[in-house]
């Protein structure tokens, strides 16, 4: 069985859309990516649904039918729940299950409706895919989680906020052309150093926003995509996951994530390729540190040499390997449940030429995804390639 | 109003260090864990004793909330830090000390505390 091609994805715009229902949301995205695949909806074998904080915020569960049915499908129907990685989890549900020929068109998507809360109730409810007893009940939030890792890497290897600060200004340039991104708003170096502190060293721009959005791709066979006539040359040819201790305390390194060099491994030995093969990469910078500590695990850059690839431009869209054409989760924003999927649908038209920014790689044919979730204790890494 | 039911390991070992008695669960091949723990997430074993935890430990990172969850709102500012205690290392609110003074290495120990927000009880890291 060869490997699964996108044929086809829709995102919605990425923000505040507090009155809007996440089945609202997930039918508008799903709806245009079957409308993009050019598949006979009643082809679709099953659906893989991302999702995190749905009973806080919606009071809703067993989203996986309630969304099926949202997108006019009678098909088994499943909820994935890996935090922040909830929708690369559905993306490997789903690639497993069309490479073993169990299927032959799958749908996989995410959505998270977050502002219709307000902030403290979204940390509240983002602070939970940290460990409870000792993480949460010792003021724990995700942004103080990651200023602890932040601390411990400047620790261990060196760099400034400074060097966070660059990770940002890159992030929000990107998105600006992105029509899908909360954020399209240039920064300065100056403005993301001297903006408030959230938890420190962290200020408000080395955190992405809260966001309302969705998003959702058709994948198929590469034989169903032949057999249809489809416009599907984007594969995807490699897929990993890894895992790690829930809670920070009980990891040997904080400076490292380790699930994440597990499922980059795992993917690029899937694929059959490695680091230098990757063209561009769309990473889980839910924080500027996790940006540094993603490019690492994946093998782009050595340990406590990250830190400096946005402030040298070498991952900006002029150079040597851009990371985040998006604008990342900083800019583009983080519907937690949808990012997975987000990730996948700017890969795949950064390599068809559809993407506003695909001509920072002109020529690429190798893209990576990674998407990670809590403090990276669940991480999927996902490689994309043109086969066509 | 139905009482909070306790927390079983994780409100005895709280217990415990109010009693000066805190503790971790360590297995055959010296790996250390607080409770509850039924195995060792590393090598697997099931043959996990109690030992005494170490008088004091380091601050191995830490970071001054400004944005709180709501359990938290009237804490905030506050100090949240991960001090290594050798065997395992224990996430709580550092107390005592001025948030601009704590540092990485400061030596501290623990005891229970309770949350200006709610009264819950919380861990507290003090310096030593």
């Amino acid at each position: 069985m060869s490997d699964p091609r996108v044929a086809g994805a829709g995102v919605t715009s990425f923000g505040k859309h507090p009155e809007r229902t996440g089945r609202d949301l997930f039918a508008e995205a799903g709806l245009e990516a079957l409308d993009a695949s050019g598949v006979d909806p009643d082809d679709v074998d099953a659906l893989y649904y991302g999702n995190f904080m749905g009973e806080l915020a919606e009071h809703q569960g067993h989203q996986g039918p309630l969304m099926a049915e949202a997108i006019g499908l009678d098909v088994p129907a499943t909820r994935l729940e890996a935090a922040c990685a909830s929708a690369g989890a559905a993306i490997r549900e789903a690639v497993k299950n069309l490479r073993n020929g169990e299927q032959d068109v799958a749908v996989v998507g995410g959505a998270e409706r977050m502002t219709n809360i307000g902030t403290a109730a979204a940390t509240d409810a983002l602070a939970i895919a940290a460990d409870d007893l000792y993480e949460i009940r010792a003021g724990m939030t995700f942004p103080g989680a990651y200023a602890l890792m932040a601390r411990s890497y400047f620790e261990q290897y060196g760099g400034e906020h400074e060097d966070l600060a660059h990770i940002a200004v890159k992030n929000h340039e990107h998105a600006l052309v992105n029509e899908h991104a909360q954020i399209r708003k240039e920064i300065t170096v100056e403005e993301a150093v001297d903006a408030p502190t959230i938890a420190s060293p962290l200020g408000l721009y080395d955190s992405c926003p809260i966001t309302d959005g969705a998003a959702a791709a058709v994948l198929t066979t590469a034989e169903y995509a032949e057999e249809h006539g489809l416009d599907a040359p984007v594969a995807v040819t490699g897929t990993g996951q890894g895992g790690d201790n829930l809670a920070l305390q009980d990891r040997p390194h904080l400076a490292q994530t380790p699930a994440a060099d597990k499922a980059a491994d795992e993917a690029y030995a899937d694929a059959g390729v490695g680091p230098d093969d990757v063209d561009f990469a769309e990473v889980h910078d839910c924080f500027t540190i996790a940006e540094v500590l993603a490019i690492e695990s994946l093998g782009l850059y050595d340990r406590g040499e990250g830190i400096h690839a946005a402030t040298n431009g070498e991952t900006d869209r002029h150079g040597e390997l851009p990371v985040n054409l998006s604008g990342g989760l900083k800019a583009k924003g983080h519907p937690v449940g949808a990012t997975g999927v987000a990730q996948l649908a700017t890969i795949a038209w950064v390599l068809d030429g559809s993407h506003p920014r695909a001509d920072a790689v002109p020529d690429g044919t190798v893209g990576v995804a990674h998407n990670a979730g809590g403090t990276v204790a669940s991480t999927t890494v996902h490689v994309l390639e043109v086969r066509e | 109003m139905t009482e909070k039911a306790p927390d079983g390991a994780y409100d005895a070992w709280l217990n415990a260090i109010e009693d000066g008695e805190g503790h971790y669960l360590e297995c055959e091949n010296d790996h250390g864990w607080l409770p509850p723990r039924r195995v060792c997430p590393v090598c697997s074993s099931r043959d996990l004793s109690e030992k005494s935890l170490p008088d004091s430990g380091e601050i191995a990172s830490h970071t001054t909330i400004t944005v709180p969850t709501p359990q938290f709102e009237d804490d905030a500012p506050y100090v949240t830090a991960i001090a290594d205690f050798g065997p395992v290392s224990v996430t709580g609110l550092v107390r005592g000390v001025d948030p601009e003074d704590v540092g990485i290495g400061d030596v501290v120990g623990v005891e229970v505390g309770e949350r200006e927000t709610t009264g819950d009880r919380a861990v507290v890291l003090r310096p030593r």
